[in-house]
């Protein structure tokens, strides 16, 4: 027998093992898993020959829904309901998806090869920056359904997307750049191969022949123009449309400097006479272009809106007709319509529940870890989850009128409010350049006064050396460093402005379900009420949930069952009832579990106890209490407490119940805790905190987080939180470490000091150069020199921020990271016997 | 030096068709995910799953 692996966590998902005794065989290895769905996953994997990825993925993978779980992939198979996301062509179809946990490029080989091994796909391309994969197959052996099946039986959640909308915007935008970049580029390499022999001739005191040097010009010439035209057509586009708004940006004086150096330099050689500078132009197009397309790369990580939203609804509503069930997208609904929603679907728009009794995941809207129990009347909101029976739902409001899309305006709004920090930065630049301007127009009246012949020479001096250059990239090189920094620490930078809030901080707000905690609900104690072991109960309170996909069933599937039970009958809302070993049992509230035995008032629960309390009965007697919580993270007390170090102190802002909450805060160590709060009493919490003069930092994964998100100063979304909340957020923590978050505060402070000692030396150089090239000491080789090496400069200084750049051990990426959580650990069961 | 008016229209082609060449690989799709394709070496022919392996300890 193989000796079982030393690890806590499980081999596929990296969640808690939580004292499961299932293994998977992989690679010839036993490997500990969490659960029935991570074991059908791992075996998937292992019997394809595929686990490789184990070894070459950089993220664990993503917990699959139970194998028995409802199909809800057929409905696809429809050729009317999945006409929207098809593209065709021929006897194939092509479908892009949106894939939920493709998270590296592991994943994305993985799915790529699981797909290509099916027949009937012809082709399979997973992007793993993107997270979506195109996939094509023949509409004669295969259709939507079964590929979507494909995928969620790997464990990630396929989204098909919309194929009118797959113009990708960011992919034209990224190519576009591409193209500028390489044309400033070749052209530099070009026009710098001319100058250096220039240069070079000077300096050796060589004369270039005449015929020859007008040649190296005017092949200057001809390359330069079309960095100007092409590579550099942003700066201009821009600088003519920050003055039609009547505002100066850095475009103005640079596409002014461009366009004065470019038209003297044609000029002069046609007229083969006077200097040219096509050299400083390319170099200075292709700096700028670069930049350029480093910024927009960073930008284009972050998730967009319309991907998230296309995730949170369902693709397609039952709406109960005159001819019965009828499949239709939930944009063709109105309100008034009956829905019927099956167990495991998402509700389409927002409703009331017409009959039955539902059990509703609200866990995105309004943080609250466990599901709710919904009646006859009670309203059900879009986006919610019917993990309950079978519910019919009148609709009351669609598309635009839901609370989900209220959320979705909420947050917009915060967005569209936020960079006042970016506007002040604009404001100081602008102020600095209106100054460069100036002074190049005094410069140039000053030299026509003078002596004319040094009037442009002396002009085009003071714009490029005084061109805030050093100064323009001395925060954001600063930013791009500690992005990177902070990225190899698993904090993903979305919006480089809000490292600089970070730096500032004094208060770090955080969300309890899914932030603090894990957000998967697990067993916690277990109190014997009579003779039976707590390890006993919890097998037969296992027996008993294993066919149930109650959600807080699942925090039972780490318990191993030796005898399933048999006659199970789930009473929706109240528990389940079962024979195990031939005996009667309940599980379930105390009230249904006293019902069994005939009593009618179940007994007190014991103090002590938090989260939620199932109970487990026979026939006779009352057997258990078994306590279920939410998992807090372990790094959570020295999170808070790193940070209490920095100066920033913690709070808790939840929309669960005060008992859980109350519970959360004391083992992590957060003094101040709210319970209860609503998406809009969150956002108004953050806003009084700011008025009071804090800046506040919120961390959060919910889509209930996403406008008190877009509200603070700066916001920090869990890895695996929803997509709604990474559009809002600033940065995503991807290895979901809380320990990191103290770092990041630290990483953010060195960067502003960092940043500040270059804004000092650009401008220190900026302002004393200014009089000498106004004065006519620079001419402009000398001040594209002198820009070059101001630059250089500020470069050097920042790469002090940049992380090491040491081989990492391969082995210690291949081990999930998680440890056990104290208080699930099979010993902290047996503990409380 | 007569050479170079031959050897600078030369290399202006080259150039050009380096160009063309990399605005065709954008085109193309080729650096729309610069991740995955790392992993691309790692994509042999499946191997049948390992018979059981003998036990490591």
């Amino acid at each position: 027998m193989n000796a079982r692996a030393v690890t806590d966590a499980c081999f596929h998902c990296g969640e808690p093992l939580l004292g499961s005794l299932l293994t998977a065989r992989i690679a010839g290895r036993d490997e500990p898993v969490c659960c029935q769905g991570c074991l059908a996953v791992a075996e998937l994997i292992g019997d394809a020959g595929l686990s490789d990825y184990y070894r070459f993925r950089t993220a664990a993978g993503v917990r699959p829904d139970s194998p028995t779980g409802p199909d809800r992939w057929s409905v696809y198979g429809d050729p009317q309901i999945a006409a929207p996301f098809i593209r065709s062509s021929g006897d194939e179809d092509s479908a892009t998806l949106a894939i939920d946990g493709l998270r590296c490029a592991a994943c994305a080989w993985l799915i790529e090869r699981v797909l290509q091994g099916r027949p009937g796909v012809v082709e399979a391309t997973a992007n793993a920056a993107t997270g979506r994969l195109l996939v094509t197959w023949r509409r004669a052996e295969l259709d939507l359904s079964q590929v979507l099946r494909t995928i969620a039986q790997l464990g990630y959640l396929p989204h098909p997307l919309s194929a009118q909308g797959t113009a990708d915007l960011q992919q034209a935008e990224r190519r576009d750049a591409l193209r500028r970049l390489a044309v400033a580029g070749l052209g530099m390499m070009q026009v710098m191969m001319f100058a250096v022999g220039e240069y070079a001739a000077q300096f050796t005191g060589e004369v270039i022949q005449p015929d020859i040097h007008s040649l190296f010009r005017l092949v200057s010439l001809l390359i330069a123009t079309p960095v100007i035209g092409y590579a550099a057509a942003p700066v201009f586009a821009g600088a003519v449309r920050s003055l039609r708004l009547g505002a100066i940006n850095m475009d103005v004086p640079v596409g002014i400097a461009l366009g004065l150096a470019y038209v003297a330099s044609v000029w002069n050689a046609l007229v083969a006479h006077g200097e040219v500078y096509f050299d400083s132009i390319t170099m200075f197009v292709f700096f700028l272009t670069l930049a350029r397309f480093v910024q927009m790369s960073v930008r284009h990580r972050t998730t967009d809106l319309a991907d998230a939203l296309a995730r949170q609804v369902p693709a397609h509503a039952h709406r109960v007709g005159a001819n019965g069930l009828e499949a239709v997208p939930p944009g063709a609904l109105c309100v008034g319509d009956v829905v019927w929603v099956r167990t495991g679907e998402i509700f389409p728009a927002d409703g009331e529940i017409l009959d039955g009794e539902a059990q509703i995941d609200e866990a995105l809207l309004t943080g609250e870890s466990l599901p709710v129990r919904r009646r006859v009347g009670d309203p059900v909101r879009a986006g919610t989850q019917n993990v309950g029976d079978p519910v019919k739902a009148r609709v009351t409001a669609v598309a635009g009128a839901t609370v989900l899309s209220h959320m979705v305006q909420l947050l917009q709004r915060a967005q569209t409010r936020k960079p006042a920090i970016a506007r002040a930065a604009d404001a100081a630049a602008a102020r600095f350049l209106t100054f460069v301007l100036l002074g190049a127009g005094v410069t140039c009246g000053a030299w026509l006064a003078i002596d004319p012949a040094r009037a442009f020479e002396a002009t085009l001096a003071v714009l490029v050396v005084a061109c805030p250059c050093a100064f323009a990239i001395a925060m954001p090189a600063a930013l791009s460093a500690a992005t990177a920094r902070l990225a190899s620490q698993g904090v993903l930078v979305t919006n480089p402005d809000a490292i600089e809030a970070l730096a500032r901080i004094d208060r770090a707000v955080f969300d309890k379900t899914g932030t603090l905690t894990r957000g998967a609900v697990s067993v916690g104690r277990c109190v014997p009420l009579a003779d039976l072991s707590p390890e006993h109960c919890l097998e037969i309170a296992a027996a008993l949930e294993l066919p149930s996909e109650h959600p807080l069933a699942r925090a039972f599937a780490a318990v191993p069952v030796t005898e399933p039970a048999c006659e199970v009958r789930v009473v929706a809302g109240a528990g389940v009832e079962g024979l195990v070993g031939g005996r009667r049992y309940r599980i379930g509230t105390p009230e249904f579990v006293a019902d069994l035995r005939g009593e009618a008032v179940a007994p007190d629960t014991p103090a002590g106890l938090t989260g939620t309390v199932v109970a487990l009965g026979d026939e006779q007697r009352a057997l258990a209490l078994i306590e279920l919580h939410d998992v807090m993270r372990d790094d959570a007390p020295a999170a808070v407490a790193a940070l209490r170090a920095a100066g920033v102190e913690s709070q808790i802002l939840s929309g669960d119940s005060h008992e859980a909450v109350a519970a959360v805060a004391a083992q992590s160590g957060i003094r101040t805790h709210y319970a209860r709060r609503t998406a809009w009493q969150k956002v108004a919490h953050v806003e009084r905190l700011q008025r009071a003069g804090h800046r506040v930092a919120m961390i959060g994964d919910g889509i209930n987080d996403a406008p008190a998100l877009g509200t603070a100063n700066v916001s920090i979304a869990m890895g695996g939180g929803s997509a709604l909340a990474h559009a809002s957020a600033d940065m995503a923590l991807v290895g979901e470490h809380l320990e990191s978050l103290a770092g990041a505060v630290a990483i953010a402070r060195r960067t502003l000091r960092i940043g500040r000692q270059n804004l000092i030396w650009a401008v220190t150089y900026n302002f004393g150069c200014l009089p000498l090239a106004a004065l006519g000491f620079i001419p402009p080789w000398l001040a594209a020199l002198g820009m070059s090496a101001s630059s250089i400069g500020v470069i050097l200084n920042t790469m002090r921020l940049l992380p090491d750049r040491k081989v990492r051990n391969g082995t210690d990426r291949l081990r999930p990271a998680t440890q056990p959580p104290a208080l699930a650990s099979p010993s902290a069961l047996r503990g409380a016997a | 030096m007569s050479s170079l008016f031959l050897l600078v229209p030369l290399s202006l082609v080259l150039v050009v068709i380096a160009g063309w060449a990399f605005f065709w690989a954008v085109d193309n799709g080729q650096f729309d995910d610069l991740d995955s394709p790392g992993w691309e070496v790692l994509r042999d022919e499946p191997t049948p799953p390992e018979p059981s392996a003998p036990d490591d300890v």
